[in-house]
C-alpha cells in the first residue's frame, strides 16, 4: 500500500521575527516494511541556511535558519511511502521477560542486543519510577514471554486511559498522566514506554503517521490527520517490535514511520527558537491518503 | 601565631602544620614571622583584608541567603602552604589527569572504544542525563574538548593525596584565587615574599595563549568573549573579574547571535564576531535550539555553529558527563588503556551500584560510606549513610534497588585540619584544595597555587561555599628565587592591565543609560528631602514659615507625599515622612528604592568601572542605612549629604576616568536626560503654585537645582520667576540649566552609531534636540516678565509641557533605536 502524506506547519506572528533557528524531522524513515519513495520539504519564506544531516538516532533532521525578518513561516512535507502490506506473523514464543532483561545487561555492547541497553533508561520525558513498575506488574507475571506481556500492557492502558486533548500538554510528566489515566497518543506511548524501562526492558518512541478512516457513510475531512505516537519494544529474535497503546493495535500496513527516539524530546517533528517580541499563532494541517 | 604543637596521641586525620609535635618545615618561615606580630597587628591585617575584598568587590551569591546579590566573600589570614616538592609531584597527576580526561572525551563523544572494549558500562554514558548526543562525533580539531578543568583534592590520614571530585562545564574558582592572591599579598607582604611564593601571573598569561591558540584555523586576532548566565550567577564576580583582568569581553546569551554559522557580539554600531567563547554556562543551557528548549542562557544556533568549525568554544560542549563520580571507579583502567601509564593520583575509593559486585561491597558496608547520586551533582544531596534515620535509610536502599545505575559510594575521608585565624584563637579547621589546569595544543599548565577552601565547622564533613565556607590562598613555595613577570602589582593596575573590547553591546548600553538616569534620580530626591531636612532641623524649624508650607505642596505635587498633607499635617508628621522616603525600601520612589535599582544595574556593569569607581559605589551604599536613633531625621540628613558627595564622586570619576566611548555616551545621556526632565517637572510644579505664594518656594527650587549661588552672584536680592526660569531653563552657561542639558545630548546623539546616515528615522532624536534648542533661543526674558503680570498671557506654562513631551519622545526614540531587545523565545 501506498500512502501520500501532506504534513504543513504554519507560524504566524504578531510583530516581525527579525531571526529563527529550526530543526525538522519529517522524512519518514527507510525500515523494515517501509519504503519511503519521494520526500520534500518546502520552506517559505526560503531559509537562509539549510543542511540535512543524521541525529543521533538515525533520524534524517533538517537544519533551517532564517535571519531576513518575517511574519509568517510556513514549512511543508510532501511524502510518498510504500508500506508492505502483511508483515510477517510475529512469533509469540518469546523469552521470558526477566531472562530478556538479563540478556540486555550481559550483551555485547555494540550487539544490537547491546544497543538496545540505552532504550532501558530514564529519558527526559520518560523518567523511572516504581509506580509504572507497580502499574505494568499485573501484565508481567513472572515467566510470561515479553510479548505476550507488553501486548497485555498495551491492552490495559488502551482500557485504563481516556483519550482526552484537553487533559494534558507537552508539558505534562509522564507520572502525572498515570495519575489521571487520560491524554493523548504521545501520552500514552510514553506511559507505557516508562512501565516498560521501569521493568528494566528497552523501549522507544516511534513518531510518525497513522491512516484515520472515516465513519461510515462520511467523507474524510482535509488536513483532519495527525501526527501519531507509537511504542516499540525490544525483543531479542524478532528485534523492535511496534506497538500502538492508543488503538491497542500491533502497526500493520498503517503507521508510517518518522522518527524514532528516547521520548518526544528526541524526534520533535519540528522545533525551534525564534528572536522576536511578539505572541505567535500555530496551524498543523496533515493529510494521509492511500494511493493505488 | 600558629596553634602550640599538641602533644596528644596520633590524631585521625592529617595535622598540616605539626608532625610528631614539631612544625613541619615549610610552616616555619610563616610561623616565625606571625608569632612575632602582636594580636593588634593581626587584627588590623584581618580588617585589611575584609576591606581590600570589599574594596574589589569580590562576592560570593548564595542563593538561599537574605544578603543575596552581595555576599561577601570569606578570605582567612593564614595561608595555605605547600613545599615545592610536594607540589611538583601533585602537579605531575594533575598533568595526567588532564591529558587522560582529553582522551576520555575524545573517546566517549568519538569511536567509544572504551565501551565497546567493556572497560567502560555502556550505562554509565547513556543513563547519565550529561551525555549530550546532539554532541556525538562534535570534537573540537585541535583536539582538546576540555581546556580548562578544577579538581578538588584532599589530604588523607596518611597525608597522601586524593580526588574528591572534579568540575570540568563551568568550573568555577580561578578568579577567587587569584583575589585571594591579590589581597593576601598585600596583607602579608614580607611574609609573602620570605616564603619565596609561586606567582600565579604567568600561568593566566600562559591561560591566554593557550586559549586564543583554539581559535578557528585563519584567525589571525581571535576575539573572545567570556560568556556568563549573568548577575544573578553565584559567581558573577568572577566572570566579570576574569574577563577584565584577561582583557575578554563579558557577554551574556542575549548578547550573541549567530549569522551564517558564526557567533556574533550585538553591539550599538553592528556585529562584531567571536572566535573563542569562553563559557560559564552549564552545557544544557547554551543552545535552546538542541538542547533544554526553554533556557534563556544561551545562543540559539550555537551548536551548529560548533558543528561547522566557525566558533571554538571553552569547554566543548558535553563535557559535564565527565564529572559523574562513577566515572572515578574506572579511572585506573581508563589510564592504562587510552594512555599507558597508571593512574598517578588516585581517587578517594567509589563503587558503582550498577555493578553487582560493587553493590554488594556497597550494601555489606552501608552504614561506613557516603552514598551520591551517580549523575548530576545537583539531583540530591550526599548521604552520610551513618547518620540517616532509619526511614530515610529505607527509602535510600529501596530506590538503589529500584534503579542502582543512580547510585555510588565512596569512602569516608577525614580531611586534614589546617588553623585559621578566628581573631582571637585560631582552630583547625578541615580543608580542600581545588586545582586548575589549563589544556591545549600548546601544551598543559597546572595553576601553581589553588582556591583552598575551609569548613566553618570544626567537624565538618563537607565544604562549601553554598554552604558558608571560609577560603584561603594557596601558597606554593619555591626552593630558589621566584621569577618576577608578575602581573600582581597593586589591584587598582591589575584591572587595567588591558584595554577592554571597545564594542559595547546593546545590552550593557541600555543599562549604562538606565544608570545614569537612577545616579540623577537619586541626587534630585536626595536634594528635595535634604531641602526639607535642613529647614526641619534647624533652629527654624520649630514653626512652620510659608517656605515649607511650599515645599510641602510641592512634594505632594512631585507625588512624593500623599495629598492629606494639604489639609492636615504637623511638623513631626513631616519629618516623618521625609524619613521615610529616604529608608523605606518597598515604596516606589524612595531613595532606599532608586538606590538599589541603581546599585543592581552598577552591579551588571561592573566590568565597566574602574576599581577606584566601584569603590565609591560600595561607599554609597554602606551609608545609606537606617539606624535605631533618636533623633532619625538628623541621620537621615547625614545620609542625604553623603549620597550627595558620593554621587559627586560617581560623576567625577565617570568625567575623568570614562573614555569617551560609547559607553560614557550612554551614562550621560541617561544622566542629562533624566536631570531635563527633573527641571522642567519641579518648574512645571512650582509655577502652579506662583498665584498664591509670592515666590516663597524659588529660593527651594534654586536649591534643589544647585543654583542659589549662581543665582545670588548674577541677580541680587530675592529670587522672581523670571530670572529663575531664565537661570534653570534658557541659560545654556549653567550646568544645571535644561538648555545645558539640551546642547550636552545633541552633542552626544550627533555622535552616535548612524548618527550620519540619510535614513531620516535615524535622525529623529538629532532633529527633535535642535528644534528645542531653537525654541529655548527664542525664550524672551521680557516675555516671562510680561506673564508675571498677566498669568493667564504667560507662554512659559505652554512652553514647558511642549518641552516634557518633547524629551519623553527622544527617550522613547533612544530606547527604540538603540535597546530595542529581542527576547529569544521558543516556539
Amino acid at each position: 500500500m501506498r500512502y501520500s502524506i501532506r504534513h504543513t506547519t504554519v507560524y504566524s506572528y504578531q510583530s516581525e521575527v527579525s531571526a529563527s533557528h529550526h530543526v525538522a524531522r519529517l522524512s519518514p524513515r527507510h525500515c523494515p516494511g517501509q519504503v519511503c519513495l519521494e520526500h520534500s520539504l518546502e520552506i517559505y519564506p526560503v531559509p537562509t541556511h539549510r543542511e540535512t544531516r543524521r541525529d543521533y538516532f538515525g533520524n534524517e533532521s533538517v537544519f533551517f535558519s532564517l535571519e531576513s525578518p518575517y511574519r509568517q513561516l510556513t514549512v511543508t512535507s510532501l511524502t510518498l511511502v510504500e508500506l508492505q502490506q502483511g508483515q510477517e506473523e510475529l512469533g509469540w514464543a518469546t523469552a521470558p521477560w526477566e531472562q530478556v532483561r538479563g540478556q540486555l545487561n550481559l550483551a555485547h555492547p555494540h550487539s544490537d542486543e547491546g544497543r538496545a541497553l540505552e532504550f532501558t533508561f530514564g529519558s527526559p520525558l520518560v523518567p523511572l519510577h516504581p509506580a509504572f513498575a507497580d502499574y505494568a506488574r499485573p501484565s508481567f507475571e513472572p515467566g510470561r514471554p515479553l510479548l505476550e506481556a507488553a501486548c497485555d500492557l498495551m491492552r490495559r492502558i488502551f482500557s485504563d486511559f481516556s483519550f482526552d486533548p484537553s487533559a494534558t500538554t507537552i508539558a505534562t510528566p509522564t507520572l502525572e498522566v498515570l495519575r489521571k489515566k487520560r491524554g493523548v497518543c504521545q501520552d500514552f506511548a510514553q506511559v507505557q514506554i516508562a512501565c516498560l524501562r521501569s521493568l528494566g526492558l528497552a523501549a522507544r518512541y516511534v513518531s510518525g503517521y497513522i491512516e484515520t478512516v472515516p465513519p461510515p457513510g462520511k467523507v474524510k475531512l482535509v488536513g483532519a490527520d495527525a501526527s501519531h505516537a507509537w511504542v516499540s519494544v525490544y525483543c531479542p529474535g524478532l528485534g523492535w517490535v511496534d506497538m500502538d497503546p492508543t488503538n491497542n493495535t500491533l502497526p500493520r500496513g498503517r503507521h508510517i514511520t518518522v522518527a524514532w527516539g528516547r521520548d518526544f524530546s528526541d524526534v520533535s517533528p519540528l522545533r525551534g527558537v525564534f528572536v522576536g517580541s511578539g505572541a505567535h499563532e500555530l496551524k498543523v494541517a496533515v493529510d494521509v491518503n492511500a494511493v493505488d | 601565631m600558629l596553634p602550640a604543637p599538641s602533644l596528644t596521641d596520633r590524631s585521625p586525620w592529617y595535622d598540616e602544620t605539626t608532625e610528631d609535635g614539631r612544625l613541619r618545615a615549610h610552616w616555619e618561615a610563616l610561623s616565625t614571622l606571625l608569632q612575632n606580630s602582636s594580636g593588634e597587628e593581626l587584627s588590623a591585617r584581618r580588617e585589611l583584608v575584609r576591606r581590600q575584598l570589599e574594596e574589589l568587590g569580590v562576592t560570593y551569591n548564595v542563593y538561599s541567603d537574605t544578603q543575596g546579590m552581595d555576599r561577601p566573600w570569606g578570605l582567612d589570614l593564614f595561608p595555605f602552604v605547600i613545599p615545592q616538592s610536594e607540589w611538583e609531584q601533585l602537579e605531575r597527576g594533575l598533568r595526567q589527569r588532564t591529558r587522560l580526561f582529553n582522551a576520555i572525551l575524545n573517546d566517549v563523544y568519538g569511536p567509544r572504544h572504551l565501551v565497546g572494549e567493556g572497560l567502560l558500562p555502556a550505562a554509565l554514558v547513556h543513563a547519565n542525563p550529561s551525555f549530550l548526543r546532539p554532541c556525538d562525533g562534535v570534537l573540537p580539531a585541535h583536539g582538546f574538548p576540555l581546556n580548562l578543568h578544577a579538581t578538588n583534592l584532599a589530604r588523607r590520614e596518611d597525608g597522601t593525596w586524593c580526588v574528591l571530585s572534579y568540575r570540568t562545564q563551568a568550573p568555577s574558582g580561578l578568579g577567587y584565587a587569584l583575589a585571594n592572591r591579590i589581597v593576601l599579598s598585600h596583607a602579608m607582604p614580607d611574609e609573602f615574599r620570605i616564603a619565596q611564593v609561586q606567582r600565579l601571573a604567568s600561568f593566566f598569561m600562559g591561560m591566554r595563549d593557550s586559549l586564543r591558540a583554539l581559535a578557528p584555523a585563519g584567525t589571525d586576532a581571535p576575539s573572545i568573549a567570556l560568556l556568563t548566565p549573568g548577575p544573578f550567577n553565584e559567581t558573577y564576580f568572577e566572570h566579570s573579574f576574569l574577563a577584565r583582568y584577561l582583557g575578554f569581553a563579558l557577554v551574556e546569551g542575549g548578547d550573541l547571535v549567530i549569522r551564517d554559522h558564526h557567533v556574533f557580539i550585538k553591539t550599538l554600531e553592528g556585529l562584531r564576531p567571536v572566535d573563542i567563547l569562553l563559557r560559564r554556562v552549564d552545557d544544557a543551557f547554551c543552545d535552546p535550539l538542541e538542547f533544554k528548549a526553554d533556557s534563556h542562557l544561551g545562543v540559539p544556533g550555537l551548536l551548529n555553529a560548533v558543528r561547522s568549525g566557525h566558533v571554538a568554544l571553552v569547554n566543548s560542549l558535553g563535557c559535564t558527563w565527565l564529572e559523574s563520580p562513577a566515572l572515578q571507579r574506572y579511572m585506573p583502567a581508563f589510564c592504562r588503556r587510552l594512555l599507558g601509564e597508571e593512574l598517578l593520583l588516585p581517587a578517594v575509593k567509589t563503587w558503582w551500584c550498577g555493578d553487582a559486585s560493587d553493590r554488594e561491597h556497597v550494601l555489606a558496608n552501608f552504614d561506613s560510606l557516603v552514598i551520591k547520586r551517580s549523575f548530576g551533582a545537583s539531583r540530591g544531596p550526599h548521604h552520610f549513610a551513618s547518620r540517616l534515620t532509619p526511614e530515610a535509610k529505607e527509602a535510600l536502599l529501596a530506590d538503589i534497588a529500584f534503579n542502582p545505575t543512580e547510585y555510588v559510594a565512596q569512602e569516608r575521608v577525614s580531611l586534614s585540619r589546617i588553623p585559621t585565624c578566628d581573631g582571637e584563637s585560631t582552630p583547625a579547621r578541615p580543608v580542600v584544595l581545588r586545582g586548575f589546569t589549563c589544556a591545549g595544543p600548546d601544551g598543559i599548565r597546572v595553576l601553581p597555587g589553588g582556591l583552598t577552601r575551609v569548613s566553618t565547622s570544626t567537624h565538618g564533613l563537607i565544604v562549601s561555599m553554598q554552604g558558608g565556607g571560609m577560603s584561603k590562598d594557596t601558597w606554593v613555595l619555591s626552593d630558589g628565587p621566584v621569577s618576577n613577570v608578575s602581573l600582581l602589582r597593586p589591584a587598582t593596575r591589575v584591572i587595567r592591565l588591558e584595554r577592554a573590547p571597545a564594542e559595547v553591546p546593546s545590552r550593557v548600553a541600555d543599562n549604562l543609560f538606565w544608570l545614569g538616569r537612577y545616579a540623577e534620580r537619586l541626587e534630585d530626591i536626595s536634594r528635595l528631602l535634604r531641602c526639607m531636612l535642613n529647614r526641619l532641623t534647624t533652629e527654624s524649624g520649630t514653626e512652620e514659615t510659608p517656605e515649607l508650607a511650599a515645599m510641602v505642596q510641592l512634594m505632594v505635587r512631585l507625588e512624593l507625599f500623599p495629598e492629606a498633607f494639604l489639609e492636615r499635617r504637623s511638623l513631626a508628621g513631616i519629618e516623618r515622612e521625609c524619613v521615610q522616603i529616604v529608608f523605606h525600601a518597598h515604596r516606589l520612589g524612595t531613595i532606599r528604592e532608586v538606590h538599589s535599582r541603581l546599585q543592581g544595574l552598577a552591579f551588571s556593569l561592573r566590568d565597566r568601572f574602574s576599581a577606584d569607581t566601584q569603590r565609591i559605589l560600595s561607599k554609597l551604599q554602606g551609608g545609606i542605612r537606617p539606624l535605631d536613633t533618636t533623633s532619625p531625621a538628623n541621620h537621615a540628613l547625614e545620609v542625604l549629604n553623603h549620597i550627595v558627595l558620593h554621587l559627586a564622586a560617581f560623576s567625577g570619576m565617570e568625567m575623568e576616568n570614562m573614555t569617551r566611548g560609547h559607553a560614557w555616551r550612554f551614562l550621560d545621556m541617561g544622566r542629562r536626560l533624566e536631570r531635563s526632565i527633573n527641571i522642567i517637572t519641579l518648574l512645571q510644579n512650582g509655577l502652579q503654585l506662583r498665584g498664591n505664594d509670592n515666590g516663597v518656594a524659588l529660593v527651594p527650587i534654586l536649591e534643589i537645582a544647585d543654583s542659589v549661588m549662581t543665582y545670588r552672584r548674577r541677580y541680587f536680592g530675592q529670587p522672581q520667576w523670571p530670572t529663575v526660569t531664565d537661570l534653570l531653563i534658557a541659560d545654556d552657561s549653567n550646568p544645571r540649566s535644561f538648555a545645558f542639558q539640551v546642547a550636552s545630548m545633541l552633542e552626544h546623539v550627533q555622535r552616535l552609531p548612524g548618527a550620519r546616515s540619510a535614513n531620516p528615522a535615524a535622525n529623529r532624536e538629532q532633529r527633535l534636540l535642535q528644534s528645542v534648542k531653537k525654541m529655548l533661543s527664542q525664550l524672551d526674558l521680557a516675555d516671562l516678565c510680561e506673564g508675571e503680570k498677566d498669568p493667564s498671557a504667560d507662554p512659559l506654562p505652554a512652553t514647558l509641557g511642549r518641552l516634557a513631551e518633547d524629551m519623553r519622545h527622544i527617550s522613547d526614540g533612544i530606547t527604540q533605536r538603540f535597546f530595542a531587545h529581542t527576547p529569544v523565545k521558543p516556539s
